[in-house]
């Protein structure tokens, strides 16, 4: 007779216990949906391309140029708000001259996206304009702005979606670049 | 009048929603090859949408991934070729149809679970019932007065 309200009442502890751990651990930023595994890109090659170049259109952008050492590919778009949100970030990064920052401009406008970095600064060692996202596809992008690490062999090494900051920026990535580089 | 006219307006408006697909022209002359297109393009979760597949989102992600698909296909790959394409890419998530694998076991198998463990309930529940008199003298809804 207990049974039959001590029976529900804990069905529901239960499945209270469980959304509420994972819309905790949604919101702390440690569980993302999404990552139904992280990129499978991870480890992989990076995705080769030449595009391109937004701050010159007559030229081109060509990752072989920057094959051999470790760079950065970062998606932005002047439709992006995040992406307006990280642009000091980057900036601050690109100061110190660690590693080449490398633009990926998806599905974006060119004469705006030249504006974007003539009004708020250039980051980018260079920006490759893709205005069909056939790069990003190869990216796996799903949404701007996401930042990739791309180390001197060439493999994927660590994929960022979402906002950079300095936090994400120290623990992330430079921590794998000199990991890179101490063998 | 007024009312029929705003009724017929509303109802002629959801038949347009049926008639349109989202690109407006057929993706191939061949109606095997739209057939694949179109089972393909429902197959694929649009990513940056909530719960929508790649052919009914309009964002630009997804119009880029269905000419990525009409690409793929008009190429010769196979239907697995191309979900491998975006799985390489992307991952299992732009599967609305994960793989059975370690980390998606528990996904398969709660329907399951959850079936057994109610036929179980039943079970107890209909043998618990079966145990009791059959006529019960003090239950007033089957007596009469």
């Amino acid at each position: 007779m207990k049974w039959r309200f001590i029976a529900p009442a804990l069905v529901f502890a239960a499945l209270f216990a469980v959304f509420g751990l994972m819309l905790y651990r949604t919101h702390s930023g440690n569980y993302n949906p999404r990552d139904i595994g992280a990129s499978p890109l991870l480890g992989k090659p990076a995705p080769q391309f030449s595009l391109a170049q937004v701050e010159n259109i007559a030229k081109t952008v060509d990752t072989r140029t920057f094959a051999g050492k470790p760079y950065v590919v970062n998606v932005w778009a002047t439709w992006c708000v995040a992406c307006r949100e990280e642009h000091a970030t980057l900036l601050a990064l690109a100061r110190q001259n660690v590693v080449p920052i490398v633009g990926l401009d998806w599905n974006d406008d060119l004469s705006q996206a030249q504006r974007w970095l003539g009004a708020l600064g250039n980051p980018y060692v260079a920006t490759a304009f893709d205005s069909n996202g056939k790069v990003a596809i190869d990216f796996g992008v799903f949404g701007a702005p996401e930042t990739f690490l791309i180390d001197a062999n060439g493999i994927v090494q660590y994929k960022h979606a979402g906002v950079m900051t300095i936090e994400v920026w120290q623990r992330e990535f430079i921590t794998r670049l000199q990991a890179g580089n101490s063998p | 009048m007024k009312r029929k006219l705003l009724l017929s307006v509303i109802l002629a408006w959801g038949l347009s929603g049926l008639a349109y697909a989202i690109d407006e022209a057929q993706a191939f002359e061949d109606p095997a090859m739209q057939a694949r297109y179109l089972h393909l393009t429902r197959e694929l979760r649009c990513l940056v949408c909530q719960n929508e597949t790649i052919a009914d989102s309009n964002v630009t992600l997804a119009a880029d991934l269905r000419r990525e698909l009409r690409g793929l296909l008009a190429s010769g790959k196979s239907d697995d070729e191309v979900l491998k394409f975006l799985t390489d890419r992307y991952g299992d998530f732009v599967l609305y149809n994960p793989p059975l694998k370690a980390r998606t076991w528990i996904l398969w198998s709660a329907p399951i679970i959850v079936l057994l463990f109610a036929f179980g309930t039943a079970a107890v529940i209909i043998r618990r019932r079966a145990r009791l008199p059959m006529d019960d003298e003090t239950d007033a809804g089957t007596s009469a007065p």
